[in-house]
C-alpha cells in the first residue's frame, strides 16, 4: 500500500479531467455514453487548443443540458434543427468551429429535413450524432432506430416493422451525399473504442479547418434506463444487437 | 524492462457506481464499494491496488470523468 502513496504525485498523472469539461454534475444516468462522448469532445478541444473559437450546438434530447458541461460558446436549437442553427452560425462566423450534437430522435426524427439538406449543402460543420436506438430523454420512445423486434415504451411487444418500418441508417444515407466528406461509425463501450472515437473526433475537426464539407461522426450508444438494464449488461447489449444492424467503422472517408 | 506500476484517485463524491470502468480494467484492480456516497451510489475503489498498471483504460472511459490516473515512471519505484 505504501507503494501507492508514492506513485500518487503530480508529476506522474497520465489522465485526468480536462479543464474544458465544467465542473458541473452531468445529469446523464450512470453509464450513459454521452458522458463519454463529451468528455472525449472536450479532449480534442483541449488539444487542438479551439476551446475560444468553438461553438457547440445543443439538441432537445438528454443532451439539452450540454450547453452545461463543456467551457465553451453554445447555442441551444430546437428540436431537430441544431443543423440549421450550426449553419447559420458557421456561415456567420467561418472562423469559428462549430459542431452540432444530436440523438437518433433529433438527427433521424423529427430533424431528418435539416440533417439531409445541411450534409447536402455540404455545410462546413461537424455534426455529432449519439444513436442509441431510443427517446431517451422523455421515457423511451421506439425511434426511426429502434432495432427490429426491440421493446419501448410505445411498442412494448418490441418493433414490428411490418407496422413501422425498418430502422434507419441515416448515417449511410448521408454518406451518399456529395457534402458529406467523412461519415464514420464508432462506440465508446470499450477502453479501445474510446481511442478510436476520439480520433474519429478529431479528424471531423480538421476536416472542419481544412474546409472539407461536413463530417458526421455516428456513437452507437446505451441508453441503459431507456433499454431497463444495467449499465454493463446495456454494453453487452449493445455489442450483440446493435452492431451487426450498425456495423462500426468508416462509411465515407475522403482524403 | 521494469513494469510500470499506477494508481487511480477515483472523485468519489461525482462517481455514479455505473460499474463501467471495472469491465475495462485489464488487471481486475476496481470493484465498487459496498459504501454509498452522498448521491446514494456505491462508488468505485482500487479492491486490489497492487495490480495497477496505470493503463488509463478506466479514466478515460467513465462517463463522468471522475478517475485520476498515475504511473510511476519506469525504473522509480520497486
Ligand atoms: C418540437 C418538439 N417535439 C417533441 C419534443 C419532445 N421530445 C423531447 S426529447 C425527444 C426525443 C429525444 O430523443 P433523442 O434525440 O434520441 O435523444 P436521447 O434523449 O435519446 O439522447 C422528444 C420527442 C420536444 N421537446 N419538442
Ligand atoms: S435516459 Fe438514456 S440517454 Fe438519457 S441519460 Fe439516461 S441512459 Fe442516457
Ligand atoms: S466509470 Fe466512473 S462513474 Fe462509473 S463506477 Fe467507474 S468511476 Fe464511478
Ligand atoms: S489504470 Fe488501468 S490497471 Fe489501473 S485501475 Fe485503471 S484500468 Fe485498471
Ligand atoms: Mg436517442
Amino acid at each position: 500500500m505504501s507503494d501507492i502513496n508514492t506513485i500518487i504525485k503530480p508529476e506522474n498523472i497520465v489522465y485526468k479531467r480536462t479543464d474544458v469539461l465544467s465542473d458541473n454534475d452531468l445529469s446523464y444516468c450512470p453509464g450513459c455514453g454521452h458522458g463519454t462522448v463529451h468528455k472525449l469532445i472536450a479532449e480534442v478541444i483541449e488539444e487542438m487548443g479551439i476551446q475560444d473559437t468553438t461553438i457547440g450546438i445543443a439538441p432537445v434530447g438528454c443532451s439539452v443540458l450540454a450547453y452545461n458541461y463543456l467551457e465553451i460558446d453554445w447555442q441551444q436549437a430546437a428540436h431537430g434543427r441544431a443543423p440549421a442553427l450550426a449553419t447559420a452560425v458557421k456561415r456567420l462566423m467561418p472562423e469559428k468551429n462549430v459542431f452540432s450534437y444530436q440523438g437518433d430522435g433529433d438527427l433521424a426524427a423529427i430533424g431528418t429535413a435539416e440533417t439531409i439538406h445541411a450534409c447536402n449543402r455540404g455545410e462546413n460543420i461537424v455534426m455529432i450524432f449519439i444513436n442509441n436506438g431510443i427517446y431517451g430523454m422523455t421515457g423511451g420512445q421506439m425511434a426511426p432506430t429502434t432495432l427490429p423486434g426491440m421493446a419501448a415504451s410505445t411498442c412494448p411487444h418490441g418493433r414490428d416493422v411490418s407496422h413501422d418500418g425498418e430502422p434507419i441508417k441515416i448515417s449511410e444515407i448521408l454518406a451518399q451525399l456529395p457534402g458529406t466528406c467523412y461519415v464514420t461509425r464508432q462506440s465508446v463501450h470499450t477502453a479501445g473504442n474510446v481511442r478510436k472515437t476520439k480520433k474519429a473526433l478529431r479528424k471531423a475537426f480538421e476536416n472542419q479547418a481544412a474546409n472539407k464539407g461536413t463530417s458526421l461522426v455516428e456513437v452507437v450508444s446505451n441508453c441503459n434506463s431507456g433499454w431497463k438494464m444495467t449499465p454493463i449488461k446495456s454494453n453487452e447489449w449493445m455489442e450483440e444487437n446493435m452492431f451487426p444492424y450498425y456495423p462500426l467503422g468508416d462509411i465515407k472517408n475522403e482524403e | 524492462m521494469a513494469k510500470a506500476k499506477g494508481a487511480i484517485v477515483v472523485d468519489t463524491v461525482k462517481c455514479k457506481g455505473c460499474g463501467v470502468c471495472t469491465t475495462v480494467c485489464p488487471t481486475k484492480v476496481i470493484e465498487l464499494a459496498t459504501e454509498v456516497n452522498g448521491k446514494g451510489y456505491h462508488y468505485a475503489y482500487m479492491a486490489n491496488p497492487d495490480a495497477c498498471i496505470g493503463c488509463s483504460n478506466c479514466g478515460i472511459i467513465c462517463p463522468d470523468t471522475c478517475i485520476t490516473v498515475y504511473r510511476a515512471k519506469a525504473g522509480a519505484t520497486a
